[in-house]
């Protein structure tokens, strides 16, 4: 942002806030730390929360975020499953807002939605939560209010199960990454349908084409770019709000800032990121350490070993790491597209710090992300940066299951809706743009194995298919190209239990987050692999997973990326 | 030249317009499948009565561009102001737009449209234009198409239906190459045509008037820009006749410096 007055690194990095700061986990107890205190953990089953505003400065520019209980991000709140909760929230904005427990399953009044749960909490008011809680795991909440997700009413919630940890860590740590800007949001919003490309920063040049013509001929430039031109997009468009506007924070801290997590060498750490993010995803690593995903979403499954993680906004991965040597090491999460990053440390002492990589090149996508299973795997998407002639490799990999999509009526001759893929990948063993044949070892869907059988073994009696749809030059987006004012309800029949097919019509990742019941994630065999509360669909993607229907009432049906929920990528679901 | 090939000339440009759009909102290859299904999975539940709902998506945003707002020094020592902008306010699929476009105290063509999306990139729009300065004023009825055609072209084509007869059309055709993420190249091509003379406006029919310019600017932010360039304008059949009646030049080629600012 030009006239900011600081510099392009002060603000990708942030500013240091006075020193590290340490934090010492949810198992070490809350001794005073150097720098800053420790997270605050709230535990038990009555809980008191105010959403207000506190002054914070990251960037340089002093701006208010919106808090809970004064905290950015707000406490971690810590539940025992089978507890009854209640949560008292006490509204301090000007405005109305509202808590919503991602992924958590409860009656569909106490679910926090305005307007589909209840009307939201009015300035000044106090509205009481009350309910079991039937699960365990690593969760959050946040605000559902028009643009509050961005500014700030958001903290994770850790459930304890019952019968206590599976597989217990000697350090317990919250990862929570988020996207900060000083920006208004509904201001992001107007700039996005104004010039949608406002905040890339990474749009084709000349002298990148006129490079590309010197190594293949104007006629070879061309061609390469021929798919790309007459469609009028662009294969950086990788996110709509980058580190133009974006800091990215790990426990509300800057890189600079560096939040760091103590352990003993030898000692087990479990690290419980979340996405809190608006709009941004994140790719997670500690160079050096293998990370054992033990949890996705909540819900435990069989270890996987890797160096890297994609997460998807409101996603939550649990990783258990062994760190062995009394050395510093980099929690690194930059964002998909390469424009920032948010960092900690894991250290043995306080004021220790590791090397921080680079950031990798910033990815292009590729064929299969426009074209699903058409993808002619020969046919790369060569050119610009280093890193495309790996995205464009696709060659030797399969694309899954040839499964036609079947579009909506709506979809056609609509202004709204700028591509349709007919045969979409089904595979989900490619970890997405940007971290293809990386070197490093990285999560994909195809790597999740839930170790609790499915609750529900029943075959889906009926699919309902959605396509993610939009408009990228429009910033319009919808599913089945109607936005939410313009569709109706998704009815599921009470008890019943059924297949939603998502088929991703545009080449931007989507994380779709269904309120109140369980998404169990299908493998392209149908097969349910994992439980989740928020699928991501890549570009060209079809997924499946299958819901049953036994939580009574109205809930939100949504794409998680927050410009793209407002925009009227959103539906209501009823189950009666 | 007739205000018949004018007619035929704008509205090939609008169908090849939509054609492209028969091509596009593409359907990724092309195994064209069976039938289209129904977006509606709702067994006639309707949204509840329930307040609180905030979604933006219905929401109007309006935009003001002044992509020229210039010095302009011509090759016969001649100095100018010129401002070349547009307004726009509403929702995703209509708007109301307003063109503007002329010298300052001189010659200036206002335009006010309803904006309506037909396509992924093109829009219709139908509203009225009015020329004044330079002679008499001018009214019109006007239809054209907007949008960005394949390559990142955007473009513009309006047809004009004015009082006794008089038709019009205007093509305009510009591209923004990217130097740097800063430092844009920007070249547009504008072309008037008639469908009959009016030589109180100096205005002859046909091809009347066609500009190319090269502006070149620095993205300070991506909402202030200021720029140099070059503008050529060539006047052609009756309207240079005019001009060189008035001992004006057919030719010109300016200098200009100016700013791209909006809001």
């Amino acid at each position: 942002m030009g006239g900011a007055g600081i510099t392009r690194r002060s603000f990708v990095r942030g500013l240091a806030l006075g020193g590290a700061a340490v934090a010492l986990g949810l198992r070490g107890e809350s001794r005073a730390a150097p720098g800053r205190a420790p997270q605050t953990i709230l535990s038990g089953s009555e809980f008191d929360l105010e959403i207000g505003t506190a002054p914070v400065n990251f960037t340089g520019h002093p701006a208010f975020a919106q808090t809970v209980n004064g905290l950015f991000p707000g406490p971690v709140l810590r539940w025992r499953e089978g507890d009854t909760v209640t949560l008292r929230v006490t509204n301090r904005l000007p405005v109305q807002s509202s808590i919503h427990w991602h992924g958590i399953l409860l009656p569909a009044e106490m679910d926090g939605v305005p307007g589909i749960s209840f009307p939201g909490i009015a300035s000044g008011e106090t509205f009481t939560y009350r309910f079991r809680v039937k699960q365990s795991g690593t969760y959050w909440y946040h605000s559902h209010s028009h643009f509050q997700e961005q500014t700030g009413p958001f903290g994770a919630l850790v459930i304890d199960p019952a019968k206590g940890e599976r597989d217990p860590a000697g350090r317990d740590y919250v990862v929570m990454l988020n996207d900060w800007t000083d920006m208004d949001p509904a201001r992001i919003f107007a700039l996005l349908k104004k010039d949608s490309g406002y905040f890339n920063l990474h749009r084709p040049t000349l002298p990148e084409f006129l490079c590309d013509s010197s190594m293949l001929g104007v006629r070879g430039a061309l061609r390469e770019r021929a798919m790309w031109n007459a469609m009028r997009m662009n294969r950086r468009d990788l996110v709509d709000v980058g580190g133009f506007a974006y800091t990215y924070l790990m426990n509300g801290i800057t890189p600079a800032g560096n939040w760091t997590a103590l352990f003993e060498p030898g000692e087990r750490v479990r690290l419980r990121f979340i996405n809190g993010a608006a709009n941004s995803y994140f790719d997670v690593r500690i160079p050096g350490m293998k990370m054992s995903v033990i949890s996705a979403d909540g819900q435990e499954v069989h270890p996987v070993e890797l160096d890297e993680f994609r997460i998807g906004v409101a996603e939550t991965y649990d990783v258990i790491v062994q760190p062995e040597e009394d050395r510093a090491y980099t929690i690194f999460a930059q964002s998909i597209d390469r424009s920032g990053y948010a960092r900690g440390t894991l250290a043995p002492r306080a004021g220790m710090q590791a090397e921080v990589p680079p950031l990798d090149p910033v990815p292009a996508l590729a064929m299969t992300d426009m074209m699903g299973a058409m993808a002619d795997g020969d046919r790369a998407i060569p050119g610009q940066g280093v890193s495309d002639m790996h995205q464009g490799r696709m060659s030797g990999m399969d694309m899954g299951r040839m499964v036609q999509a079947h579009h909506a009526r709506s979809e056609y001759h609509n202004p709204g809706v700028d591509m349709r893929v007919d045969m979409p990948r089904t595979n989900l063993d490619d970890p997405g743009v940007g971290l293809r044949d990386n070197g490093r070892r990285v999560l994909t869907y195809a790597d999740l194995r839930a170790i609790e059988a499915p609750s529900d073994a029943r075959e889906p009696g009926r699919e309902v298919e959605l396509h993610l749809t939009g408009n990228m030059e429009r910033f319009v987006w919808s599913f089945d190209g109607m936005k939410f004012s313009d569709a109706t309800p998704i009815r599921f029949r009470y008890g019943e239990r059924l297949r939603i097919v998502l088929v991703n019509d545009t080449m931007m990742n989507h994380p779709i987050h269904l309120h109140g019941m369980f998404s169990d994630l299908e493998n392209e065999d149908g097969e349910v692999v994992a439980r989740k509360h928020t699928v991501n669909v890549q570009p060209a993607q079809r997924v499946t997973y299958r819901v049953t229907a036994d939580n009574a009432g109205r809930w939100a049906y949504h794409c998680h990326l927050l410009y793209h929920m407002e925009a009227g990528m959103f539906r209501e679901v009823v189950v009666a | 030249m007739s205000a018949r090939w004018l007619l035929a000339s704008a509205c090939t440009l609008a169908l090849s317009a939509h054609a492209q759009d028969a091509m596009q909102g593409m359907d990724m290859p092309s195994t064209r499948g069976s039938e289209p299904r129904s977006p509606d999975y709702s067994d006639g539940y309707r949204y509840g009565s329930m307040r609180g709902m905030g979604m933006s998506d219905e929401s109007a945003q309006g935009m003001l561009l002044l992509d020229q707002l210039e010095y302009a020094h011509d090759n016969h020592g001649g100095n100018a102001g010129f401002v070349d902008g547009e307004a726009w306010y509403g929702k995703d699929f209509d708007k109301l737009w307003l063109k503007f476009e002329g010298r300052f105290g001189d010659e200036f063509r206002t335009e006010a449209a309803w904006d309506h999306a037909i396509a992924p990139f093109w829009d219709t729009q139908l509203g009225i234009r009015h020329d004044s300065g330079s002679g008499p004023g001018r009214t019109w009825a006007a239809f054209g198409v907007q949008g960005l055609a394949p390559y990142g072209i955007e473009t513009e084509a309006t047809f004009y239906v004015g009082q006794d007869g008089r038709s019009a059309a205007r093509v305009q055709l510009e591209y923004e190459a990217l130097l740097t993420q800063r430092l844009i190249l920007q070249p547009k091509f504008e072309m008037d045509l008639y469908g009959k003379d009016d030589p109180p406006r100096r205005v002859g029919s046909g091809l009347s008037r066609a500009g190319f310019d090269l502006r070149l600017r620095y993205g300070i932010t991506r909402q202030f820009a200021p720029y140099i360039g070059l503008a050529w304008q060539r006047d052609y059949g009756r309207t240079a006749d005019f001009a060189r009646e008035r001992g004006e030049h057919a030719h010109d080629t300016q200098i200009v410096a100016g700013l791209r600012v909006w809001f």
